[in-house]
Protein backbone atom coordinates (compact mmCIF):
# COMPACT_ATOMS: atom_id res chain seq x y z
CA UNK A 1 0.00 0.00 0.00
CA UNK A 2 2.73 2.36 1.07
CA UNK A 3 4.77 1.53 -2.00
CA UNK A 4 1.83 2.18 -4.33
CA UNK A 5 1.27 5.58 -2.79
CA UNK A 6 4.93 6.48 -3.27
CA UNK A 7 4.86 5.39 -6.90
CA UNK A 8 1.78 7.45 -7.60
CA UNK A 9 3.34 10.47 -5.93
CA UNK A 10 6.57 10.05 -7.87
CA UNK A 11 4.68 9.70 -11.13
CA UNK A 12 2.68 12.81 -10.33
CA UNK A 13 5.86 14.77 -9.70
CA UNK A 14 7.43 13.55 -12.92
CA UNK A 15 4.37 14.60 -14.92
CA UNK A 16 4.23 17.97 -13.23
CA UNK A 17 7.93 18.45 -13.99
CA UNK A 18 7.42 17.66 -17.66
CA UNK A 19 4.42 19.93 -17.97
CA UNK A 20 6.28 22.85 -16.43
CA UNK A 21 9.55 22.55 -18.27
CA UNK A 22 8.83 25.14 -20.94
CA UNK A 23 6.64 28.21 -21.17
CA UNK A 24 3.01 27.08 -21.14
CA UNK A 25 0.99 27.72 -24.29
CA UNK A 26 -1.93 29.83 -23.11
CA UNK A 27 -3.55 33.17 -23.85
CA UNK A 28 -4.23 35.98 -21.43
CA UNK A 29 -7.51 37.86 -21.69
CA UNK A 30 -8.15 40.07 -18.69
CA UNK A 31 -11.61 40.88 -17.41
CA UNK A 32 -11.17 44.50 -16.33
CA UNK A 33 -12.85 46.11 -13.35
CA UNK A 34 -15.36 47.93 -15.59
CA UNK A 35 -16.48 44.67 -17.23
CA UNK A 36 -14.54 45.13 -20.48
CA UNK A 37 -11.95 42.63 -21.65
CA UNK A 38 -8.38 43.31 -22.65
CA UNK A 39 -6.30 40.95 -24.72
CA UNK A 40 -2.67 40.84 -23.65
CA UNK A 41 0.17 39.93 -25.99
CA UNK A 42 2.30 37.57 -23.91
CA UNK A 43 4.22 35.98 -26.77
CA UNK A 44 5.77 38.02 -29.55
CA UNK A 45 8.47 37.66 -32.21
CA UNK A 46 11.82 38.62 -30.71
CA UNK A 47 12.92 42.22 -31.39
CA UNK A 48 15.57 42.72 -34.06
CA UNK A 49 18.51 42.99 -31.64
CA UNK A 50 17.68 39.58 -30.11
CA UNK A 51 17.13 37.71 -33.38
CA UNK A 52 20.36 35.72 -33.16
CA UNK A 53 19.69 34.47 -29.61
CA UNK A 54 15.96 33.70 -29.62
CA UNK A 55 12.97 33.61 -31.95
CA UNK A 56 10.20 34.43 -29.49
CA UNK A 57 9.87 36.48 -26.36
CA UNK A 58 7.50 35.34 -23.64
CA UNK A 59 6.01 37.23 -20.73
CA UNK A 60 6.87 35.72 -17.35
CA UNK A 61 3.16 34.92 -17.13
CA UNK A 62 3.77 31.82 -19.28
CA UNK A 63 6.17 30.38 -16.71
CA UNK A 64 3.84 30.45 -13.71
CA UNK A 65 1.41 27.80 -12.50
CA UNK A 66 -2.25 27.61 -13.60
CA UNK A 67 -3.50 29.14 -10.34
CA UNK A 68 -1.10 32.08 -10.49
CA UNK A 69 -1.92 32.74 -14.14
CA UNK A 70 -5.64 32.66 -13.33
CA UNK A 71 -5.27 35.44 -10.76
CA UNK A 72 -4.31 37.85 -13.51
CA UNK A 73 -7.36 37.05 -15.65
CA UNK A 74 -9.80 38.98 -13.46
CA UNK A 75 -9.02 42.36 -11.97
CA UNK A 76 -10.98 41.49 -8.88
CA UNK A 77 -8.82 38.45 -8.23
CA UNK A 78 -5.61 40.36 -8.91
CA UNK A 79 -4.34 41.50 -5.50
CA UNK A 80 -2.26 44.19 -7.20
CA UNK A 81 -5.41 46.21 -7.86
CA UNK A 82 -5.55 47.14 -4.17
CA UNK A 83 -2.35 49.12 -4.74
CA UNK A 84 -3.73 50.70 -7.91
CA UNK A 85 -6.71 51.91 -5.86
CA UNK A 86 -4.39 53.35 -3.25
CA UNK A 87 -2.41 55.05 -6.00
CA UNK A 88 -5.63 56.62 -7.30
CA UNK A 89 -6.47 58.00 -3.84
CA UNK A 90 -2.98 59.48 -3.68
CA UNK A 91 -3.33 60.90 -7.20
CA UNK A 92 -6.40 62.89 -6.14
CA UNK A 93 -5.15 63.86 -2.67
CA UNK A 94 -3.78 67.36 -2.06
CA UNK A 95 -0.44 66.14 -0.76
CA UNK A 96 1.82 68.99 -1.95
CA UNK A 97 3.18 71.72 0.31
CA UNK A 98 0.90 74.25 -1.32
CA UNK A 99 -2.02 71.82 -1.59
CA UNK A 100 -0.99 70.52 -5.02
CA UNK A 101 -2.27 67.16 -6.22
CA UNK A 102 -1.33 65.04 -9.25
CA UNK A 103 -4.87 65.55 -10.57
CA UNK A 104 -4.47 69.34 -10.30
CA UNK A 105 -2.00 69.42 -13.20
CA UNK A 106 -2.54 66.12 -15.00
CA UNK A 107 -6.34 65.71 -14.64
CA UNK A 108 -7.23 62.01 -14.62
CA UNK A 109 -4.59 59.28 -14.48
CA UNK A 110 -5.59 58.41 -18.11
CA UNK A 111 -3.30 61.30 -19.09
CA UNK A 112 -0.42 58.94 -18.27
CA UNK A 113 -1.51 56.40 -20.92
CA UNK A 114 1.47 55.17 -22.89
CA UNK A 115 4.17 56.34 -20.48
CA UNK A 116 4.95 52.94 -19.00
CA UNK A 117 5.28 51.45 -22.49
CA UNK A 118 8.09 53.79 -23.54
CA UNK A 119 10.09 54.16 -20.33
CA UNK A 120 12.93 54.16 -19.46
CA UNK A 121 13.51 56.91 -22.01
CA UNK A 122 15.95 59.79 -22.36
CA UNK A 123 14.61 63.19 -21.39
CA UNK A 124 15.24 65.53 -24.31
CA UNK A 125 16.04 68.57 -22.18
CA UNK A 126 18.30 67.09 -19.53
CA UNK A 127 19.70 64.07 -21.38
CA UNK A 128 18.94 61.93 -18.33
CA UNK A 129 17.52 58.42 -18.55
CA UNK A 130 14.08 58.63 -16.96
CA UNK A 131 11.89 55.89 -15.52
CA UNK A 132 8.32 56.34 -14.30
CA UNK A 133 9.77 56.66 -10.80
CA UNK A 134 12.13 59.48 -11.87
CA UNK A 135 9.22 61.40 -13.39
CA UNK A 136 7.16 60.94 -10.23
CA UNK A 137 9.99 62.13 -8.02
CA UNK A 138 10.60 65.12 -10.27
CA UNK A 139 7.00 66.20 -9.68
CA UNK A 140 7.13 65.40 -5.97
CA UNK A 141 10.28 67.42 -5.31
CA UNK A 142 10.07 70.26 -7.85
CA UNK A 143 6.36 70.95 -8.14
CA UNK A 144 4.98 69.69 -4.83
CA UNK A 145 7.84 70.88 -2.63
CA UNK A 146 8.15 67.55 -0.82
CA UNK A 147 11.07 65.32 0.07
CA UNK A 148 11.75 62.81 -2.70
CA UNK A 149 9.83 59.56 -2.25
CA UNK A 150 11.76 56.45 -1.43
CA UNK A 151 12.32 54.70 -4.78
CA UNK A 152 10.86 51.44 -3.49
CA UNK A 153 8.53 52.92 -0.83
CA UNK A 154 4.79 52.40 -0.66
CA UNK A 155 3.78 55.79 -2.07
CA UNK A 156 6.08 55.35 -5.04
CA UNK A 157 4.95 51.82 -5.85
CA UNK A 158 1.25 52.65 -5.46
CA UNK A 159 1.73 55.50 -7.92
CA UNK A 160 3.80 53.32 -10.24
CA UNK A 161 1.02 50.71 -10.22
CA UNK A 162 -1.61 53.33 -11.07
CA UNK A 163 0.46 54.85 -13.89
CA UNK A 164 1.40 51.45 -15.36
CA UNK A 165 -2.25 50.42 -15.44
CA UNK A 166 -3.00 53.28 -17.84
CA UNK A 167 -0.77 51.60 -20.45
CA UNK A 168 -2.19 48.12 -20.00
CA UNK A 169 -2.43 46.25 -23.30
CA UNK A 170 -0.12 48.66 -25.13
CA UNK A 171 3.02 47.13 -26.65
CA UNK A 172 6.31 47.83 -24.89
CA UNK A 173 8.25 50.06 -27.24
CA UNK A 174 11.34 51.59 -25.66
CA UNK A 175 13.78 53.46 -27.90
CA UNK A 176 17.27 52.01 -28.04
CA UNK A 177 18.84 54.25 -30.65
CA UNK A 178 19.80 57.93 -30.72
CA UNK A 179 20.25 59.45 -27.28
CA UNK A 180 19.28 56.16 -25.62
CA UNK A 181 22.04 54.16 -27.33
CA UNK A 182 24.83 54.73 -24.76
CA UNK A 183 22.49 53.84 -21.88
CA UNK A 184 21.30 50.78 -23.75
CA UNK A 185 24.89 49.63 -24.39
CA UNK A 186 25.67 50.08 -20.70
CA UNK A 187 22.59 48.08 -19.74
CA UNK A 188 23.54 45.35 -22.18
CA UNK A 189 27.02 45.17 -20.71
CA UNK A 190 25.56 44.73 -17.21
CA UNK A 191 23.18 42.07 -18.51
CA UNK A 192 26.06 39.94 -19.76
CA UNK A 193 28.46 40.64 -16.86
CA UNK A 194 28.89 37.84 -14.33
CA UNK A 195 28.37 39.09 -10.79
CA UNK A 196 28.86 37.68 -7.32
CA UNK A 197 30.49 34.64 -5.80
CA UNK A 198 28.35 32.44 -8.04
CA UNK A 199 29.58 34.35 -11.08
CA UNK A 200 26.23 34.52 -12.79
CA UNK A 201 25.01 37.08 -15.30
CA UNK A 202 21.39 37.83 -16.11
CA UNK A 203 21.93 35.80 -19.29
CA UNK A 204 23.11 32.71 -17.36
CA UNK A 205 19.57 32.13 -16.16
CA UNK A 206 17.25 34.09 -18.38
CA UNK A 207 18.83 33.52 -21.78
CA UNK A 208 20.88 30.30 -21.62
CA UNK A 209 18.59 28.36 -19.28
CA UNK A 210 15.12 29.86 -19.53
CA UNK A 211 12.42 27.21 -19.21
CA UNK A 212 14.60 25.04 -16.94
CA UNK A 213 14.60 24.87 -13.18
CA UNK A 214 17.17 26.34 -10.82
CA UNK A 215 16.37 24.30 -7.74
CA UNK A 216 12.65 24.98 -7.30
CA UNK A 217 12.50 28.11 -9.45
CA UNK A 218 11.20 27.95 -12.99
CA UNK A 219 13.40 30.29 -14.99
CA UNK A 220 11.59 32.75 -17.22
CA UNK A 221 13.12 35.04 -19.80
CA UNK A 222 13.22 37.73 -17.14
CA UNK A 223 10.88 40.02 -19.04
CA UNK A 224 9.68 43.12 -17.17
CA UNK A 225 6.58 43.98 -19.23
CA UNK A 226 4.46 42.77 -16.29
CA UNK A 227 6.10 45.02 -13.70
CA UNK A 228 5.25 46.38 -11.26
CA UNK A 229 3.97 42.98 -10.26
CA UNK A 230 2.11 41.62 -7.26
CA UNK A 231 4.36 38.95 -5.84
CA UNK A 232 2.55 36.29 -3.85
CA UNK A 233 5.71 35.50 -1.90
CA UNK A 234 5.96 39.08 -0.64
CA UNK A 235 2.20 39.75 -0.45
CA UNK A 236 3.09 43.09 -1.98
CA UNK A 237 3.91 44.99 -5.10
CA UNK A 238 7.40 44.84 -6.58
CA UNK A 239 9.07 47.12 -9.12
CA UNK A 240 11.42 45.89 -11.84
CA UNK A 241 14.53 47.32 -10.18
CA UNK A 242 13.58 45.74 -6.86
CA UNK A 243 13.51 42.42 -8.69
CA UNK A 244 16.98 43.19 -10.12
CA UNK A 245 18.22 43.71 -6.57
CA UNK A 246 16.85 40.28 -5.61
CA UNK A 247 18.42 38.59 -8.62
CA UNK A 248 21.88 40.11 -8.17
CA UNK A 249 21.76 39.40 -4.42
CA UNK A 250 21.06 35.77 -5.21
CA UNK A 251 24.35 35.58 -7.08
CA UNK A 252 25.91 36.50 -3.71
CA UNK A 253 27.01 39.90 -4.93
CA UNK A 254 26.82 43.36 -3.43
CA UNK A 255 23.97 44.75 -5.50
CA UNK A 256 23.46 48.10 -7.13
CA UNK A 257 20.68 50.09 -5.52
CA UNK A 258 17.20 50.43 -6.98
CA UNK A 259 17.21 53.78 -8.76
CA UNK A 260 20.97 53.70 -9.44
CA UNK A 261 22.32 54.64 -12.89
CA UNK A 262 23.39 51.02 -13.39
CA UNK A 263 19.98 49.49 -12.73
CA UNK A 264 18.18 52.21 -14.70
CA UNK A 265 20.37 51.41 -17.71
CA UNK A 266 19.69 47.71 -17.12
CA UNK A 267 15.95 48.41 -16.92
CA UNK A 268 16.14 50.03 -20.36
CA UNK A 269 18.02 47.08 -21.81
CA UNK A 270 15.75 44.45 -20.25
CA UNK A 271 12.64 46.40 -21.30
CA UNK A 272 13.98 46.49 -24.87
CA UNK A 273 14.23 42.68 -24.85
CA UNK A 274 10.45 42.69 -24.39
CA UNK A 275 9.60 45.22 -27.12
CA UNK A 276 6.38 43.91 -28.64
CA UNK A 277 4.93 42.31 -25.51
CA UNK A 278 1.99 44.06 -23.87
CA UNK A 279 2.34 46.13 -20.73
CA UNK A 280 0.42 44.05 -18.19
CA UNK A 281 -0.19 46.94 -15.82
CA UNK A 282 0.02 45.05 -12.58
CA UNK A 283 0.91 41.41 -13.18
CA UNK A 284 0.72 38.57 -10.67
CA UNK A 285 3.73 36.33 -10.14
CA UNK A 286 4.73 33.99 -7.36
CA UNK B 1 -2.23 60.05 4.41
CA UNK B 2 -4.07 57.38 2.45
CA UNK B 3 -6.53 55.15 4.29
CA UNK B 4 -5.13 51.64 4.13
CA UNK B 5 -8.42 49.80 4.69
CA UNK B 6 -10.68 49.63 1.68
CA UNK B 7 -13.47 47.12 0.99
CA UNK B 8 -14.08 45.88 -2.54
CA UNK B 9 -17.02 43.70 -3.55
CA UNK B 10 -18.01 42.09 -6.84
CA UNK B 11 -21.63 40.99 -7.30
CA UNK B 12 -23.74 40.48 -10.42
CA UNK B 13 -26.10 43.37 -11.21
CA UNK B 14 -29.06 41.06 -11.69
CA UNK B 15 -30.12 37.44 -11.25
CA UNK B 16 -33.10 35.21 -12.11
CA UNK B 17 -35.42 34.59 -9.17
CA UNK B 18 -34.04 31.66 -7.16
CA UNK B 19 -30.66 31.82 -8.90
CA UNK B 20 -27.49 31.11 -6.95
CA UNK B 21 -24.92 33.84 -7.60
CA UNK B 22 -21.22 34.04 -6.75
CA UNK B 23 -20.01 36.92 -4.62
CA UNK B 24 -16.42 38.02 -4.17
CA UNK B 25 -15.42 40.26 -1.28
CA UNK B 26 -11.97 41.58 -0.48
CA UNK B 27 -10.79 44.13 2.04
CA UNK B 28 -7.34 45.65 2.00
CA UNK B 29 -6.09 45.29 5.56
CA UNK B 30 -2.66 44.57 7.11
CA UNK B 31 -4.04 41.70 9.30
CA UNK B 32 -1.24 42.15 11.82
CA UNK B 33 -1.20 38.84 13.70
CA UNK B 34 0.15 40.14 17.01
CA UNK B 35 2.96 37.59 16.96
CA UNK B 36 5.51 39.54 14.96
CA UNK B 37 8.19 41.75 16.44
CA UNK B 38 9.00 45.20 15.13
CA UNK B 39 12.47 46.65 14.54
CA UNK B 40 12.64 47.66 18.23
CA UNK B 41 12.12 44.06 19.38
CA UNK B 42 8.67 44.67 20.83
CA UNK B 43 5.58 42.81 19.70
CA UNK B 44 3.50 44.64 17.12
CA UNK B 45 -0.01 44.70 18.61
CA UNK B 46 -2.57 42.48 16.98
CA UNK B 47 -4.92 44.21 14.58
CA UNK B 48 -7.03 42.04 12.30
CA UNK B 49 -10.49 41.90 10.80
CA UNK B 50 -12.10 39.45 13.23
CA UNK B 51 -15.52 39.07 11.63
CA UNK B 52 -17.09 39.40 8.21
CA UNK B 53 -20.78 39.20 7.43
CA UNK B 54 -23.01 39.45 4.38
CA UNK B 55 -26.77 40.03 4.54
CA UNK B 56 -29.28 39.98 1.69
CA UNK B 57 -32.36 42.06 2.46
CA UNK B 58 -31.74 41.69 6.17
CA UNK B 59 -31.28 37.90 6.04
CA UNK B 60 -27.84 36.64 6.91
CA UNK B 61 -25.97 34.90 4.07
CA UNK B 62 -22.60 34.30 5.68
CA UNK B 63 -21.01 35.14 9.02
CA UNK B 64 -17.30 34.42 9.29
CA UNK B 65 -15.15 34.44 12.43
CA UNK B 66 -11.58 35.28 11.43
CA UNK B 67 -8.44 34.44 13.37
CA UNK B 68 -4.86 35.74 13.15
CA UNK B 69 -3.67 33.03 10.74
CA UNK B 70 -5.60 34.67 7.90
CA UNK B 71 -3.23 36.62 5.72
CA UNK B 72 -3.22 40.24 4.64
CA UNK B 73 -6.08 41.54 2.44
CA UNK B 74 -8.58 38.77 3.31
CA UNK B 75 -10.63 37.61 0.32
CA UNK B 76 -13.86 35.61 0.50
CA UNK B 77 -15.76 34.05 -2.36
CA UNK B 78 -19.13 32.48 -1.64
CA UNK B 79 -22.58 31.79 -3.15
CA UNK B 80 -25.93 33.31 -2.28
CA UNK B 81 -29.43 32.36 -3.45
CA UNK B 82 -31.37 35.40 -4.65
CA UNK B 83 -35.17 35.11 -4.31
CA UNK B 84 -36.10 38.80 -4.53
CA UNK B 85 -34.53 42.06 -5.66
CA UNK B 86 -32.88 44.10 -2.96
CA UNK B 87 -29.42 44.75 -1.69
CA UNK B 88 -26.44 42.93 -0.29
CA UNK B 89 -24.91 44.46 2.77
CA UNK B 90 -21.30 43.60 3.64
CA UNK B 91 -19.73 44.34 7.00
CA UNK B 92 -16.16 43.90 8.22
CA UNK B 93 -15.30 44.24 11.94
CA UNK B 94 -11.83 45.48 12.88
CA UNK B 95 -10.04 44.70 16.16
CA UNK B 96 -9.69 48.45 16.74
CA UNK B 97 -13.48 48.81 16.80
CA UNK B 98 -13.82 50.18 13.27
CA UNK B 99 -16.62 48.80 11.14
CA UNK B 100 -16.35 48.94 7.37
CA UNK B 101 -19.45 48.57 5.23
CA UNK B 102 -20.37 48.24 1.59
CA UNK B 103 -23.73 47.84 -0.12
CA UNK B 104 -24.53 46.39 -3.56
CA UNK B 105 -27.99 46.36 -5.12
CA UNK B 106 -29.25 43.33 -7.06
CA UNK B 107 -32.17 43.25 -9.49
CA UNK B 108 -34.33 40.35 -10.61
CA UNK B 109 -34.53 39.73 -14.33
Amino acid sequence: MHRTATTVAALGLALAGAAFADPVEDTLVIEAGDGSTIEIVTKAPAPEHLKDVMDWVYSGWHYREDETRALERDDFDNPGMVYVDRGLDMWNAAIGKGGESCAGCHQGPESMAGLRAVTPRVDEKTGKLMTVESYVNECVTERMGLEAWNWTGNEMKDMLALISMQSRGMPVNVAIDGAAAPFWEKGKEIYYTRFGQLEMSCASCHEDNQGKFIRADHLSQGQINGFPTYRLKDAGILSAQQRFVGCVRDTRAETFKAGSDEFTALELYVASRGNGLSVEGVAVRH
Amino acid sequence: MVEEVKPRVKTPKSAAAGEVVTIKALISHPMESGQRKGADGNLIPRRIINRFTCDLNGVNVIDVAIDPAVSTNPYFEFDAKVDAAGEFKFTWYDDDGSIYEDVKPIAIG
